[in-house]
């Protein structure tokens, strides 16, 4: 992009208003805002390669955000062995069984003649293959439940390094996204919506149900940091050359050391927003990236020129969605833990909308531009709501109910508040803040 | 006896609630499916308008209640009702005036219009939680059973009881009057018809004179009245609550597409196959297996498919293999 002086304005305006919270509210909520800022950038960026590159409607982001997270447990949990051994072969043979069954399946119906035959066999062949896959796996399933289920209960993971996790949710995520691709792509544009919502509910469905996974609902904590890049503040607490260096400092050793722990995580985020941004402006600008928007602008003109428009597609759903896996499982990294049932659609899927919308799709530039400032709104919307509520209920009698009412409320002032952006954006300048060249 | 017993348990537990669930969902899936046809997109915020039709009703329900009328045996929010797809037509009307007609002159592509529609779901979406509020909201009165379990097993002399609720009474009744009214507006009154003729060819209607805006406002009025109808009747039935109402969307254009978009007729089969597949595969069979096997084969598990956690995932894979062997779905829909 022409690093023109609006646009640059518009990212120190973001800075600016994280120093004023760190100025005014804490150091620590600025941090927060800050680096969940960085990744809520990397997710939009993902969004803005499918809809601003080639104009998929994908809303399932918050099912490869899950994913994402998912990858961080599975990767980076200690495995829980008495778990593993106690059914976690069944559990194998019984996923490889289900999955059997349908590759077999599809192979099935490729070699047989369309007709009444292939028909009943597809469904013998799916009928049996199920039963079989129960019949293996919930024993399995029962097993690893049963081991010790107030703390663990579930196989755990491989107990590797959680950077790791990083990769392997952009794998998770870019798998789940080719199986959905290869059914909902080439078909109107409206059914790649309804596929990906689908399927996004049904992965955070999974997640918080299938105990043996991730503990459902009762969310695994205490995922390992990426040590030693990112220490624990206990231990910096304890180590006498942090203290000093605090003390000299003039800072207190305990909001020190948290602190420490953010800026790491900031550097880590900011290294990986670079990369992606870098390779992002990359392929746009190469003969790839002029393709991918020949295609989304006249799909027709550019079939006629010779070009596999669904394989394309598919393409860059794939890449799309593995990068929100990424960055989902970079927020569990930094959360340290999962829980599924924090997975909002509102909150992981339409509000990454509103950012690449707000920001300008097809720039990148404008995709992470839209993921700060919009991740700072959503922050911020609601002390400033509570502040502004206090100030209109203020002429009202204490106790009188639209007044208790109007201050309970103000938490679903964000929706309304990103609803009202998301429109006026839209009508007013539907090339979002920093446009499309 | 045994096989009196099954058919008994498979209506109480399946039947009867699948055909209540069914028609709710039919009656949300047309709004979709009429909306499809004559705006042409998908529209996000169908789900929150039906938690605002609700709400509305619910909000008049309570002061009817607290004025102290009552519908007798039938719950108050029928008599309600009216107001809520009243004040639900003004809202819709309204946003059609601010947010759709823009993008309508403007031509825009349905994709825009449907993150338009996303726009206008988080907006309702607020507005109903911070009227009402996030929580699960019981509005239901009068009385609660037409059949009672322990009454019906005293009259019939079987070991099954079956219960027939209230609300699966009118949400089916209503159902199939709204359906008989809807298609006779569409079949045989001339704004119907012009609402039809604009949904097959929007340019041949235009040259023969009918006026788009006009149909345009006659389809948000109807979509209006069935998204509160569909609202009212899946919270008597089940409970209000806005989250519930936002996750219907998936099963209301599974149905929709599963029927085929555009297609009014369609929407009320897909909704019933969806409901039905959804009941089905979600319940444990192991009641009515009991009495249908000799004892030698009693299954010794619950004999359920899916957990009912999973009812989403029935309705999606419903969906998926509709879109893969039949993509303009069952009955012939539009496929733009």
């Amino acid at each position: 992009m022409s690093m023109n002086w609006k646009n640059i304005g518009l990212f120190v305006t973001f800075f600016v208003l994280v120093l004023v919270v760190g100025y005014t509210q804490s150091w620590n909520t600025a941090l927060v805002i800050f680096n969940m800022g960085l990744i809520s950038a990397i997710l939009s960026l993902g969004v803005n390669l499918q809809w601003g590159y080639a104009g998929l409607f994908n809303i399932g982001v918050m099912g490869f955000v899950a994913l994402g997270g998912l990858a961080a447990v599975l990767v980076a949990m200690p495995p829980t062995m008495e778990a593993v051994n106690a059914g976690g072969l069944r559990i194998l043979i019984g996923l490889a069984m289900g999955a059997l069954t349908i590759v077999g399946t599809i192979q099935m119906r490729k070699r047989m003649a369309p007709g009444r035959a292939r028909a009943i066999a597809t469904v013998v062949v799916l009928v049996v293959g199920f039963f079989i896959y129960r019949a293996i796996f919930d024993p399995g399933v029962a097993a690893v439940e049963a081991v010790n289920p107030a703390s663990t209960g579930y196989l755990g993971g491989l107990g590797l390094p959680v950077l790791l996790s990083w990769p392997v949710g952009g794998l998770l995520a870019a798998a789940a996204a080719w199986v959905i691709g290869k059914t909902a792509l080439g078909l109107r544009s409206d059914y790649l919506a309804i596929a990906t919502l689908g399927i996004a509910e049904i992965i955070v469905a999974v997640m918080k149900n299938e105990d043996w996974l991730d503990r459902g609902v009762k969310n695994v904590i205490g995922i390992p940091r990426p040590a030693p890049l990112i220490p624990y503040e206990v231990d910096l607490q304890n180590s006498q050359s942090f203290v000093d260096s605090a003390t000299s400092l003039g800072l207190d050793p305990v909001i020190a050391s948290t602190l420490y722990v953010k800026l790491g995580y900031s550097i880590l985020f900011a290294i990986v927003l670079i990369v992606i941004l870098l390779l992002a402006q990359l392929a746009l600008k190469s003969p790839w990236g002029r393709m991918m928007r020949a295609i989304r602008d006249n799909e027709t003109a550019a079939e006629a020129m010779g070009k596999d428009v669904t394989a394309r597609h598919l393409q860059i759903f794939v890449l799309g969605s593995a990068i929100c896996g990424i960055a989902g499982a970079m927020m569990a990294t930094l959360d340290g833990q999962l829980i599924a049932s924090s997975y909002q659609p509102l909150r992981f899927t339409f509000l990454i909308w509103v950012m690449v919308i707000v920001g300008g799709s097809g720039n990148n530039w404008g995709a992470v531009l839209g993921g700060f400032l919009i991740w700072f709104l959503w922050v911020e919307v609601e002390p400033i709501g509570t502040q502004l509520m206090n100030f209109i209920t203020s002429p009202m009698a204490d106790g009188y109910w639209l007044k208790e009412h109007l201050l309970k409320s103000v938490a679903h002032m964000r929706l309304l508040t990103m609803g009202l952006i998301l429109l006026l954006v839209l009508r007013f300048s539907p090339r979002g803040l920093i446009p499309e060249k | 006896m045994d096989l009196l017993n099954a058919i008994v348990a498979l209506s109480n537990f399946v039947l009867i609630p699948a055909i209540a669930y069914g028609s709710q969902l039919a009656l949300g899936a047309l709004g979709v499916t009429l909306i499809y046809g004559i705006l042409r997109f998908s529209n996000f915020a169908h789900g929150d308008t039906m938690a605002f039709g609700a709400m509305v009703t619910i909000l008049f329900t309570w002061w009817f209640q607290s004025m102290g009328i009552h519908l007798g045996p039938l719950p108050t929010a029928l008599l309600a009702l009216p107001f809520g797809i009243a004040a639900t037509m003004l809202l819709l009307l309204g946003t059609d005036r601010l947010v759709y007609r823009f993008y309508r002159e403007k031509k825009a592509a349905p994709v825009i219009l449907v993150i338009v529609s996303m726009g206008v779901m988080f907006i309702m979406n607020g507005l109903v939680r911070f009227i009402i509020g996030p929580e699960d909201q019981k509005f239901a009165d009068g009385a609660r059973f037409i059949i009672k379990a322990r009454e019906f097993k005293a009259w019939s002399g079987l070991s099954e009881g079956l219960a027939f609720k209230t609300s699966q009474a009118i949400t089916i009744v209503t159902a199939v009057v709204v359906v008989a009214l809807l298609f006779w507006f569409l079949n045989k009154t001339r704004t119907g018809k012009s609402m039809r003729a604009f949904s097959d060819n929007e340019d041949l209607a235009l040259l023969s004179g009918i006026n788009p805006e006009k149909v345009v406002t006659y389809t948000w009025l109807i979509v209006a009245a069935l998204a509160t109808i569909a609202g009212v009747l899946y919270g008597l039935d089940k409970s209000f609550k806005p989250f519930t109402y936002f996750q219907l969307l998936l099963p209301i254009f599974a149905s929709a597409i599963v029927g085929g978009l555009g297609n009014p007729l369609g929407a009320i089969a897909g909704g019933f196959v969806i409901a039905f597949s959804e009941v089905t595969i979600t319940y444990a069979w192991r009641k009515v297996l009991l009495y249908l096997l000799p004892d030698n084969l009693e299954p010794s598990g619950l004999v359920q498919l899916l957990s009912t956690d999973y009812k989403f995932a029935v309705s999606f894979a419903i969906l998926i293999i509709v879109l893969l062997f039949k993509p303009t779905g069952l009955f012939k829909g539009k496929s733009i």
